[in-house]
């Protein structure tokens, strides 16, 4: 029914003097994984909490799901689901009360609200630990109960605000495989990230924000275009790298490169070339921002 | 792993009132030390004033008759003041963003939060009472008494737990919460909840004749004891009305100018 799952033009915000969001215009496509990727402090949860109604915004305008988030909050809340960066668990209730409870509030009948609990036990692997009040959990089992939560009741868009932090590469991979199923079957997911191998493995979309701006946008190949050709990696006799050298990617650009790397480099120093990553891109966008804004 | 789930819809508010105020008594159920500290602080201060002070305050040994309201109050505003904790414990945890996302109305978090510190204190209420009457209070309050007495409590309970719910919502934290309550819970000793106005100095005097307490306990002390109320219950139920509205106003504007912010 709508093609545009979040719209937002010109959001600002600002905290006192900081300003935290200086102009942010992103659209969001229906089903899509969109990927916010940015630095500590680049204004990702603020815009997270501004698109969930949490705080207003001092200026522009967003919709989410053809809902406008100033004019029509109670529109928005019913069609999205948050799991904030910190999880937003009950510690002195179980996993199953906490499932139970969010259920009810979500509209579920009592024996609908129990029944869902159980499912979303078995799913996120936590029905062993079911009936343990939630304070004796280990940091992965309460980010999986905090997804779980989100996921009582089906809302169109799915809000995450750095989902993995914290967690070990085994539950991060189940996360991203959760989050890949949500998004078959149709819901908008909209994460935020500081990894670039998490956004490059999920997003069909990625946005990347510093200093309150949009840096770059597009999937995760354009990104990867935007920074050119091969890069350079030199490393030392132990194979770890020195340092990273971005070339334009032509024959010549690679070879002048080598030569100089002949003269400067360390005697038993190693060259590799490789394909860039969304981490250069990462690093020489989010330089340049910071660069730009200290003049 | 996850099958579509539509609710038929949303939460009605009695539903979201009924989920809120079971999480909270289960909250205080679980909470141990301060269940045991509610039940036991009425038991010790209940004994304390009867047998250690009662006799040096009055040689009559009825002490106990005089005694009561004012322990009552003094443990209902001790029971209260856990609210504060509670509800910047709250604050504090992501949970509050998740509910204020959801198509409830999030407030009644904190109502949640007021019904069962009412429960708790009510309890407490009956165990002083119940200590009270084996330790020799004796009353004439007959039936009548008895339910104005309760509507009395009743009443100051809520408007403290709300003011204590506002305290929590101004808080940064819970126990900035626990010391910017401890100061209420000076005011009993300053009204003529132990001793009588009329042996204090005139400067204190002035201050506990006309504090919010001590209407309250000449309501019920009258109510229990027999003697003519006269204008003590207009006064009492004035005072907790004006607390109860204006602390209700402040934790609900405190509530939605902490959105977003933790």
């Amino acid at each position: 029914m709508m093609n545009v799952a979040v719209e937002m033009k010109g959001l600002r915000k600002a905290f006192g003097d900081h300003v935290v969001l200086d102009g942010i215009d992103l659209s969001v496509p229906s089903g899509a994984i969109f990927a916010l990727l940015g630095p500590n402090g680049a204004g990702k949860t603020t815009l997270i909490h501004i698109l969930s109604t949490l705080v207003a915004p001092d200026a522009g305008t967003a919709r989410v799901a053809g809902y406008d988030i100033i004019t029509d909050k109670e529109g928005v809340k019913r069609s999205i689901s948050l799991t904030g960066q910190f999880a937003a668990v009950d510690e002195v209730l179980t996993a199953e009360e906490n499932l139970r409870m969010m259920g009810r509030l979500s509209g579920l009948t009592a024996v609908d609200a129990r029944t869902r609990a159980t499912e979303l036990l078995e799913s996120f692997d936590l029905a062993a630990a079911a009936r343990q009040r939630v304070r004796t959990y280990s940091g992965g089992m309460r980010r999986r109960l905090d997804l779980a939560l989100s996921l009582v009741v089906s809302r169109p868009i799915l809000f995450l605000d750095e989902p993995t932090t914290g967690l070990d590469t085994q539950s991060r991979r189940a996360l991203w495989n959760t989050i890949r199923q949500l998004a078959a079957k149709g819901v908008t997911v909209f994460l935020t990230t500081q990894y670039l191998e998490e956004a490059d493995q999920l997003a069909d979309a990625i946005a990347v924000i510093a200093g309150g701006r949009v840096v770059a946008q597009g999937t995760a190949d354009q990104l990867k275009s935007r920074i050119g050709g091969e890069v350079v990696e030199l490393r030392d006799e132990n194979d770890e790298i020195i340092r990273e050298i971005p070339t334009g990617g032509g024959i010549r650009d690679v070879k002048m490169t080598i030569d100089e790397l002949v003269r400067t480099a360390p005697e038993g120093s190693r060259v590799n070339i490789r394909r860039p990553s969304l981490d250069d891109v990462f690093v020489a966008l989010t330089t340049k921002e910071v660069e730009g804004s200290a003049i | 792993m996850t099958s579509i789930i539509k609710p038929a819809k949303t939460a009605s508010f009695g539903t979201t009132n009924a989920v809120f105020i079971a999480r909270s008594i289960r909250h205080s159920v679980r909470n141990t030390e301060a269940l045991v500290m509610a039940i036991a602080l009425p038991i010790m201060l209940m004994l304390l004033f009867t047998y250690v002070f009662g006799g040096a305050i009055d040689h009559g040994g009825h002490y106990v008759n005089y005694v009561v309201p004012g322990i009552i109050l003094l443990c209902a505003g001790f029971g209260s003041s856990s609210t504060a904790v509670d509800v910047a414990g709250d604050m504090t945890n992501g949970i509050i963003d998740r509910f204020r996302t959801m198509p409830i109305r999030s407030m009644n978090v904190i109502v949640g939060h007021v019904i069962a510190s009412l429960v708790r204190n009510l309890v407490a209420t009956a165990i002083v009472i119940g200590v009270a009457l084996l330790v020799g209070f004796r009353t004439s309050a007959g039936i009548m008494e008895w339910l104005g007495a309760v509507g009395v409590i009743t009443l100051f309970i809520l408007a403290f737990t709300w003011l204590y719910a506002a305290i929590g919502l101004v808080a940064g934290s819970p126990s900035a919460a626990s010391g910017y309550g401890f100061a209420l819970l000076f005011l009993p000793y300053l009204s003529s909840a132990f001793v009588p106005t009329h042996t204090m100095p005139a400067w204190l005097r002035g201050v506990a004749d006309n504090q919010p307490i001590t209407p309250v306990i000449e309501t019920i002390r009258r109510l229990l004891t027999g003697t003519p109320i006269q204008d003590a219950a207009w006064w009492a139920v004035g005072w907790c009305m004006l607390i109860l509205l204006a602390s209700c106003v402040w934790a609900s504007l405190m509530f939605d100018r902490k959105a977003g912010r933790r």
